[in-house]
């Protein structure tokens, strides 16, 4: 018994240590996984579904082992407490037949990249309260089409997490942490497993035919739809940074203006007091907190401007890739032309 | 003689033209499902989801294992987790109905009839696929079956499995690359470029392929096939005939587009980072 004792907590301080644990490094998907996302994705693309992700989280890599999907939400509250039973439903189902049972983060399908707003911040950190390491899975359908598998591991940073838990933007704050539009998002590499059988299926099934359905999509030379809606998009999203730009281009003169204020008020109020000590009287109070112009204007959340600016970086990253991709196309077309 | 009221032996349905065709992702979650398995268990069973078309094909897009207990000579099916997961899948893709069922193993086996009639009442004519994840003849056999009823007259004597053809669907496995999915341990997923890398080496081997192969038939080294040579002319006919002048002006006009579009999203980013810096710096007043 003595022994055990010892024995025991020994073991808890090793799980103790244990839960400072490393870094999230690698997100390690499943085949099945990747294939059940994009099913259930392109199914139902153009409209934007979201499903869960479950796995197991071992040191730094996140396994993802299996998912299943979210039934399209609807704005009822009914549906949506329907919603909830589903999920357990799902997850106890799953159970039954050995899947692994631990919610590891969702996934959700993306129109060109569109996905940086604010809703998924909010449900990542919903995801969060419960889950300490978990992570989104964004997967476009619409980039498919060109033969790109557009998947991506996302979580957010920790110190934006941080930042975001105290909810303040301001630019101060955001000078202290050091933190700019970059810092918002972690993209996190993924890797691809598959069992042993899954693979010898897959290498027993594969057509002999030397070219793939993928070299085709890749080899099309059209990609004027998708570089104008993107075009599109980033100009949309250039006029929402420009409205952000004016809010704080009229904060600050707010700001500038305020302070102008202040200052002259504080030279009369000085003026005052030097009067006053000469004709013997008491100085007023140098501050006023009553006073209107001592009331310091909101700064307006910097969250907006930073989401917008990194979903046009990453309009910018699409339009260089593909741009990239057709200009290889072009040369070959040239080439084998000339030939 | 045989007349048309007098009892005869017969299948039924006669002959079908039915067949299948499945999708990766079903064959994915079997094989998960069965590395899955209950410690003892020797295979897995499960509903097979997807649609059936007038035509009579019938495509398997989902599935998911139902727990069942083998014993000697009986299957017991858990039919209450069956009609839960069948609702879950339904709130989701209300589209997706029962086709049929499938298990792994080589072939039909022994229980496989009464498994077989419970799905005929949800379904009718329902696909039973085998999937054989003990590779029994060393080569990955997937097959379907349906059953057909051996009747004399009114009375019904037994149920033969009959196999039908099975397509699997393996674009969508291509479009994700096999080179993903085929080996246990993918390190990076390939971006564009490189995507793009490997597409054009294929396509480079297969024309050179041609090349050799035409070489090969001008030398005399091999005899001519009219079919090959047939789709080669059809090949290069379907490269429409531009003159170089309009064709040069088509490239450079999209190159042009292109570095637009380049220089476009350079001078946005450019921008952005100008913005911070400015943004930031700002707050000293």
């Amino acid at each position: 018994m003595a022994n055990a004792a010892p024995m025991t907590r020994s073991f808890l301080q090793v799980a103790a240590t244990e839960e400072v644990a490393s870094p999230l490094r690698v997100v390690q998907i499943e085949g099945l996984v990747i294939l059940k996302i994009i099913k259930h994705c392109k199914e139902f693309s153009p409209a934007l579904v979201t499903g869960q992700l479950l796995g197991l989280d071992v040191g730094s890599v996140l396994e993802v082992t299996n998912c299943f999907p979210f039934p399209i939400r609807e704005e009822d509250e009914e549906i949506e407490a329907d919603g909830a039973n589903y999920q357990l439903e799902m997850m106890r189902c799953l159970r039954e037949v050995n899947v692994d049972n631990n919610t590891v983060g969702w996934y959700q399908s993306t129109l060109l990249g569109s996905f940086q707003t604010v809703e998924l911040i909010e449900t990542f950190m919903n995801y969060q309260e419960n889950i300490r390491r978990c992570v989104c899975i964004i997967y476009d359908p619409s980039r498919s089409n060109q033969g790109v598998l557009a998947l991506k591991a996302l979580k957010l940073s920790d110190s934006f997490m941080e930042l975001y838990r105290s909810n303040n933007f301001s630019g101060e704050k955001l000078r202290e942490k050091n933190l700019s539009w970059v810092d918002i998002f972690e993209e996190i590499p993924i890797k691809v497993s598959n069992s042993a059988l899954i693979s010898a299926f897959m290498t027993e099934l594969e057509a002999d035919t030397p070219v793939t359905q993928c070299d085709y999509d890749r080899l099309h030379l059209s990609t004027k739809p998708f570089m104008e809606r993107n075009v599109e998009f980033l100009i949309e999203c250039m006029d929402d940074l420009s409205m952000e730009q004016q809010k704080f281009q009229f904060y600050y003169r707010n700001l500038s203006r305020q302070q102008t204020q202040q200052q002259s008020w504080l030279q009369k109020r000085r003026a005052e007091n030097i009067a006053r000590k000469a004709a013997g009287e008491e100085p007023l109070p140098e501050e006023d907190s009553s006073n209107p112009i001592f009331k310091p204007v909101p700064e307006p959340s910097r969250l907006d401007s930073f989401l917008i600016t990194n979903q046009i970086s990453n309009y910018c990253n699409q339009i260089n890739g593909v741009a990239g991709q057709s200009l290889n196309r072009l040369y070959l077309t040239k080439a084998l032309h000339e030939n | 003689m045989a007349t048309p009221d007098q009892t005869v032996l017969q299948f039924f349905p006669l002959s079908t033209s039915l067949s299948a065709k499945v999708h990766p992702v079903v064959i994915f979650n079997i094989c998960d499902c069965y590395v899955r398995r209950p410690h003892q268990a020797e295979r897995v069973i499960g509903t097979l989801l997807g649609s059936i078309s007038f035509d009579g094909v019938v495509q398997i897009t989902n599935s998911y294992a139902v727990p069942h207990n083998d014993s000697l000579d009986q299957v017991a099916l858990d039919i209450d987790y069956h009609h839960n997961m069948l609702l879950s899948h339904q709130k989701v893709n209300p589209k997706e109905v029962i086709v049929g069922w499938y298990s792994t193993g080589f072939g039909v086996s022994g229980g496989s009839a009464l498994i077989h009639e419970f799905y005929s009442k949800e379904v009718q004519n329902p696909v039973h696929l085998t999937v054989d994840t003990g590779f029994k003849n060393g080569e990955a056999s997937i097959k379907a079956f349906i059953s057909v009823n051996l009747s004399l007259g009114e009375k019904q004597l037994a149920a033969q499995f009959q196999e039908i053809p099975l397509d699997l669907r393996m674009i969508e496995a291509e479009r994700v690359g096999f080179d993903i999915l085929k080996k246990t341990m993918v390190d990076k997923l390939p971006n564009d470029l490189e995507g793009m890398e490997s597409t054009m080496e294929r396509l480079l081997a297969v024309i050179d392929d041609v090349y050799k192969y035409v070489d090969n038939v001008v030398e005399g080294n091999i005899a001519p096939d009219n079919s090959i040579g047939r789709f080669i002319s059809d090949t290069i006919a379907s490269i429409p005939k531009i003159s170089p002048a309009a064709f040069d002006k088509l490239i450079n006009d999209t190159l042009q587009d292109h570095l637009l579009l380049l220089y476009l999203s350079s001078l946005t980013r450019t921008q952005l980072s100008l913005a911070e810096k400015l943004n930031t710096a700002a707050q000293i007043l």
